[in-house]
């Protein structure tokens, strides 16, 4: 009786162990599956022409299919929206985001940092499609318009919690010891930040700002009311603009641009997956 | 710089996220106060009619809440089977191997594959398939959604859970094991036990996520302003209906979309503050 019941036990941990290992196994299969999808179907559109000219019109692009030739035109617009845009945002979310992280990592016990903490918190949780109806009523509505500008300020807003806490918690994990010796060296506090705590930092504050551009830069939701999109090549901030992200949700909805959707895709897909192992990549590299 | 002046400088920067969040607040409501006093409050989330016909608008939010709230469960519901163990294989069956790194990436770049590409695997392989298997005849409904959900919150709920699982004692484990339990129920009446509810905050919080998920859910859940009488059938989350729309929109019914957007950004505030609480207790005790 007892050898049977053991032997049931037994029996129930190897096959627990098992169905851990399968089911485990099996989230690897969507990975497999997506980037594989994309790849095949992507790989035969990317050509010199696809990363130097802007989206062709649905016009043209129906000729073409009439034809019986590869649709003409490529993403060029949407490479270069994504790039103004995303430069804008990169451009104030990474000082703010890593003085706001610096204040937090200094007064972690005051009030006012604690409700900063939880706010930035609730702003890292919220939908990016909210994202996209604030900077809407904010930045679009007064200018009368959309425009780059409206959409940095949306990947702004995404942008700013992910670098304030990579930021914080980088240096909180910093030995207090750095922060003393600084100081007893005679340095005041804003030398000391500035010359021995960024700088300690340095790795996972940048792993930070890498896997926050990972983040935002697929993201299509927050642009779509604000940015809109613009099958021209454009470098002016204040008119409509495109991104790679909204090119392939147009190419989605346009039956006559179908065949665009993969390689916008696959690019898309390989400029955020490299960030993402880069940016791990470093963290490693820098911990240890 | 003297100190005086850095310290303002400082919080001057983190004066940034408050006034973003205030900001975030007070267009939501300024620009939703309108459909909320055209149709009162508690009327326009019970409300299931949403229809744009000049002369006789009507908008309500109930469609859309049910459909993100089924959209969400069944997210859940599949991304458990395949989360707890990949976090269980991390965390503890083979914990700080090198298989466990490669698992471990795996997920990091689900969760870095953005939202839209998820969407067209969605409609291109997943909804013939589903169409296949005369699940649905469209293809596109709650459960397309939700499965491809499912797949973009488990990388979430997976780590998270993963770190609970690695913070039990060694000792409680070891105690287990002199008393002869095998592998199956130290993980069973120890792991889960103590690591319980950091497991459970972690799924609190990828249901904040699935919430929130736009592009996905617009591109798979079929996009009709009815409720969703079952889950193979068609409808429209929160945000779907917010990307969907709000583009041609004008007037009450922007003001509407933006009603329902204060209700999703609330929704989600809440379930995140409760997820964060529940991990601050989990990792104190």
């Amino acid at each position: 009786m007892t050898t049977l019941n053991t032997r049931n036990r037994l029996l129930k941990d190897r096959l627990m162990t098992w169905a851990v290992c399968l089911l485990a196994a099996l989230t690897a299969v969507p990975l497999l599956a997506i980037l594989g999808e994309v790849l095949l179907r992507g790989y035969d559109q990317l050509s010199w022409s696809f990363f130097t000219e802007p989206t062709p019109t649905a016009y043209r692009a129906m000729k073409a299919i009439e034809a019986g030739e590869p649709i003409p035109g490529g993403i060029a617009n949407g490479i270069i929206g994504t790039m103004i845009m995303l430069g804008m945002a990169v451009l104030f979310a990474v000082p703010t985001g890593i003085l706001c992280g610096a204040f937090l990592a200094e007064n972690q016990k005051s009030r006012f940092a604690q409700t900063v903490s939880y706010l930035t918190d609730l702003l890292q949780g919220t939908p990016s499609v909210i994202i996209g109806i604030i900077t809407y009523i904010w930045v679009v509505v007064p200018m009368k318009g959309y425009s780059a500008i409206a959409g940095s300020v949306a990947l702004f807003i995404m942008m700013l919690p992910l670098i304030i806490r990579s930021t914080e918690e980088t240096l909180k994990i910093l030995p207090a010891s750095l922060k003393e010796a600084g100081l007893a060296l005679g340095g005041n506090n804003a030398r000391v930040m500035l010359r021995v705590q960024l700088p300690a930092a340095f790795g996972g504050i940048f792993t930070g700002v890498l896997l926050a551009i990972s983040r935002v830069i697929g993201e299509t939701a927050p642009l779509m009311f604000t940015a809109l999109g613009c099958s021209l090549i454009r470098w002016s901030v204040d008119k409509p603009i495109s991104a790679v992200p909204l090119l392939i949700w147009e190419f989605f909805n346009d039956p006559n641009l179908q065949e665009l959707i993969w390689g916008a895709s696959l690019f898309l897909l390989l400029f955020v997956l490299t960030l993402n192992l880069i940016a791990k990549y470093l963290a490693k590299k820098w911990n240890q | 710089m003297n100190d005086k002046l850095y310290r303002g400088f400082l919080f001057i920067a983190a004066l940034v996220v408050p006034v973003v969040c205030g900001g975030v607040v007070y267009a939501l409501v300024t620009d939703a106060y309108e459909a909320f006093e055209y149709f009162g409050f508690f009327r326009f989330l019970t409300s299931s009619e949403w229809s744009y016909t000049d002369g006789a608008e009507q908008y309500g939010a109930l469609p859309f809440i049910t459909g993100t709230l089924m959209t969400t469960l069944l997210a859940l519901v599949f991304c458990i089977p395949f989360s707890l163990p990949v976090a269980l294989f991390v965390g503890e069956y083979f914990r700080d191997t090198q298989v466990a790194a490669v698992l471990g990436t795996v997920t990091d770049l689900l969760a870095g594959i953005p939202s839209i590409i998820y969407g067209l695997w969605g409609f291109y392989t997943l909804r013939p398939v589903i169409m296949a298997l005369d699940i649905s005849e469209q293809g596109s409904g709650i459960l397309t959604a939700s499965l491809v959900l499912a797949i973009m919150i488990t990388p979430y709920a997976s780590s998270l859970s993963a770190e609970f699982i690695k913070m039990v004692p060694n000792d409680l484990k070891e105690g287990a094991y002199s008393l002869g339990a095998t592998h199956a129920e130290v993980v069973r009446k120890v792991v889960f036990p103590v690591a319980g509810s950091g497991i459970f905050s972690s799924y609190v919080l990828a249901i904040g996520r699935a919430l929130g998920e736009t592009m996905t859910v617009t591109m798979l859940i079929g996009n009709t302003n009815n409720i969703p009488e079952s889950i193979t059938s068609t409808g429209n989350s929160m945000a779907s209906v917010i990307a969907n729309q709000f583009g041609e929109a004008s007037d009450l019914r922007l003001s509407s979309l933006i009603a329902i957007g204060l209700v999703l950004f609330l929704i989600t505030a809440l379930i995140n503050m409760v997820g964060k609480i529940m991990i601050k207790r989990a990792r104190i005790s």
